[in-house]
């Protein structure tokens, strides 16, 4: 499943490449499918809701820039957005949007912190996570004790789950201290995805700077949690002879940061590419002009969509299973396996108790 | 490198800052209440199990002693009553073999004061014999010893009697 939106993720980024330079002769058509769904997955200075023929309705979001020099300037993108009209770009402050990039007109360096679609989506997601679970929480208090009831049940047996099936078989019986980040991670994750789904919506947990953040996060708990067994694996792996250490303990340390890198990717591709899959189906129409590839859009679109419903959740879950067996690997007293390697080289003694 | 490909610094830093926000807050209002809340609830059901099943124990060593206790009674009431007849038994024994005494003692009494009353009796009767015959005897003599010639005759039919005593 991963693999097939992968490659359909690659066929589609190269199909775009490749329609680069016909790109400016297809603006005349009015209808580039490459750019409308770079558009869409990508991030941007202002939300725009939708368009109809009386106009688009977009909301401006602020923009927050940091010149060093000039320091901080903050105004709405009203000013320097083109919306969804072609032209120059327009000036403000000495800033313009150049493919929703932030530049300055004399080419000096920019920080550009504004809140974008992306992060009033995420300001969005924190806030809608933050009443749901105060409201989960506040559940547990008034019917303490007892059944859980509304909210509350819906809840319950996700985070149970992650509780005994994700954090308590991979961590072990120090799974408690990692339990508010895992949770939060499924939930951020999985609220995240769905409301990637919405029309309209930001594509937040398929952008790389985000899953980018989560990633390291995961990493920093990993090597911040470790014991010395831990390292002990990595610079002295048991059971490898002596002359490839040197090759082990380097395949070992890259080790360390491919498991974080693999799930920045693996997030951001499976939730990049549905959303690409999707986009292209809705294409379709606007590349044949007709009426009569409706049904096979609506159709692949929907099965795409109640597959990527699926996907949200399943790749929500995977982040958490594996930021915890990491974690796991990290916290382990004793590997198994490592006492029957030594025991097989003789060097029994390290792990004798 | 395609925009989409590249993480931009903006969102990485907003990301980062309300992600740990989120996290913080959600860490400290609402998963540890659920899962204290959760860890309760099941210690409390499994207590609640445990409890149930030693108070099933319990109530069957309860009942055990029950039976014990009913059957140790019952030995207790059946020893008690065959003890209570037993002395019951003793006591009339011992209570007739007293009053079959007490009767004999009376009969023997009675026996023995009838005797003296007969030896009384006899001894009045052989007094009042004797007097009487005094009497009898001394009214025949004053007659009698008028006539010496009958004197003489009853002073031998007195020495005949006294011969063939």
């Amino acid at each position: 499943m991963k693999r097939l939106l992968s490659i359909l993720l690659c066929f589609v980024s190269l199909s775009v490449f490749a329609n680069e330079p016909a790109g400016e002769g297809a603006k005349a058509e009015g209808f580039n499918p490459g750019e409308m769904i770079l558009h869409h997955i990508g991030d941007s200075h202002e939300w725009h809701w939708l368009a109809t023929d009386n106009g688009n309705f977009t909301t401006y979001l602020p923009i927050i820039a940091y010149r060093p020099g000039k320091g901080v300037s903050v105004f709405s993108s009203k000013h320097i957005s083109n919306g969804e009209s072609e032209g120059p770009a327009k000036e403000y402050d000495g800033l313009k949007l150049d493919h929703e990039k932030l530049v300055s007109t004399d080419g000096s360096k920019v920080y550009d912190f504004s809140i974008t679609k992306n992060i009033a989506a995420l300001i969005g997601s924190a806030v809608l996570m933050l009443v749901i679970f105060t409201a989960v929480a506040s559940g547990y208090r008034k019917n303490h004790g007892r059944a859980p009831k509304g909210i509350q049940s819906f809840f319950e047996p996700i985070i149970v789950f992650i509780r005994d099936e994700v954090a308590k078989k991979n961590i072990g019986p120090k799974y408690e201290r990692y339990m508010p980040y895992l949770l939060t991670v499924f939930f951020f994750i999985w609220f995240n995805n769905l409301l990637g789904l919405t029309p309209g919506a930001a594509n937040l947990s398929g952008n790389i700077a985000v899953t980018m953040v989560l990633a390291l996060m995961t990493l920093v708990i990993t090597l911040a949690s470790s014991n010395k067994y831990y390292w002990a694996h990595i610079f002295a792996t048991p059971g490898v002879p002596k002359p490839l250490l040197p090759i082990m303990i380097i395949v070992e340390v890259i080790g360390i940061f491919t498991k974080p890198f693999s799930l920045m990717i693996r997030l951001f591709a499976n939730i990049t590419a549905g959303h690409i899959v999707v986009l292209s189906f809705i294409s379709l129409v606007f590349i044949f002009k007709s009426w009569a590839v409706a049904p096979v859009t609506l159709a692949f679109g929907l099965f795409i969509n109640v597959l990527e419903l699926l996907v949200a959740l399943l790749q929500a879950f995977i982040f958490t299973l594996l930021t915890s067996m990491y974690i796991g690997g990290a916290v382990e007293d004793h590997h198994d396996a490592d006492l029957q390697m030594g025991y097989d080289d003789g060097s029994a003694s390290t792990h004798a108790h | 490198m395609p925009a989409f490909l590249s993480p931009e610094l903006g969102l990485i830093f907003w990301q980062l800052v309300i992600f740990l926000l989120v996290l913080f807050l959600l860490a400290k209002f609402a998963w540890k209440p659920i899962l204290l809340a959760l860890k309760e609830r099941e210690d409390s059901i499994e207590g609640a199990l445990r409890m149930a099943d030693q108070a099933k124990i319990e109530m069957q060593q309860l009942k055990a002693g029950n039976e014990k206790l009913l059957t140790e009674a019952r030995l207790e009431r059946d020893r008690m009553m065959q003890e209570a007849t037993q002395m019951a038994n003793q006591h009339r024994e011992a209570e007739k073999a007293r009053a079959t005494a007490e009767a004999n003692t009376i009969i023997q009494q009675a026996r023995e004061a009838i005797q003296q009353e007969k030896n009384a009796a006899l001894a009045e009767v052989k007094n009042t014999a004797a007097k009487l015959s005094l009497d009898i005897a001394e009214r025949i003599l004053r007659r009698e010893l008028t006539d010496p010639a009958a004197q003489t005759q009853l002073v031998d039919s007195y020495l005949k009697d006294v011969k063939l005593n």
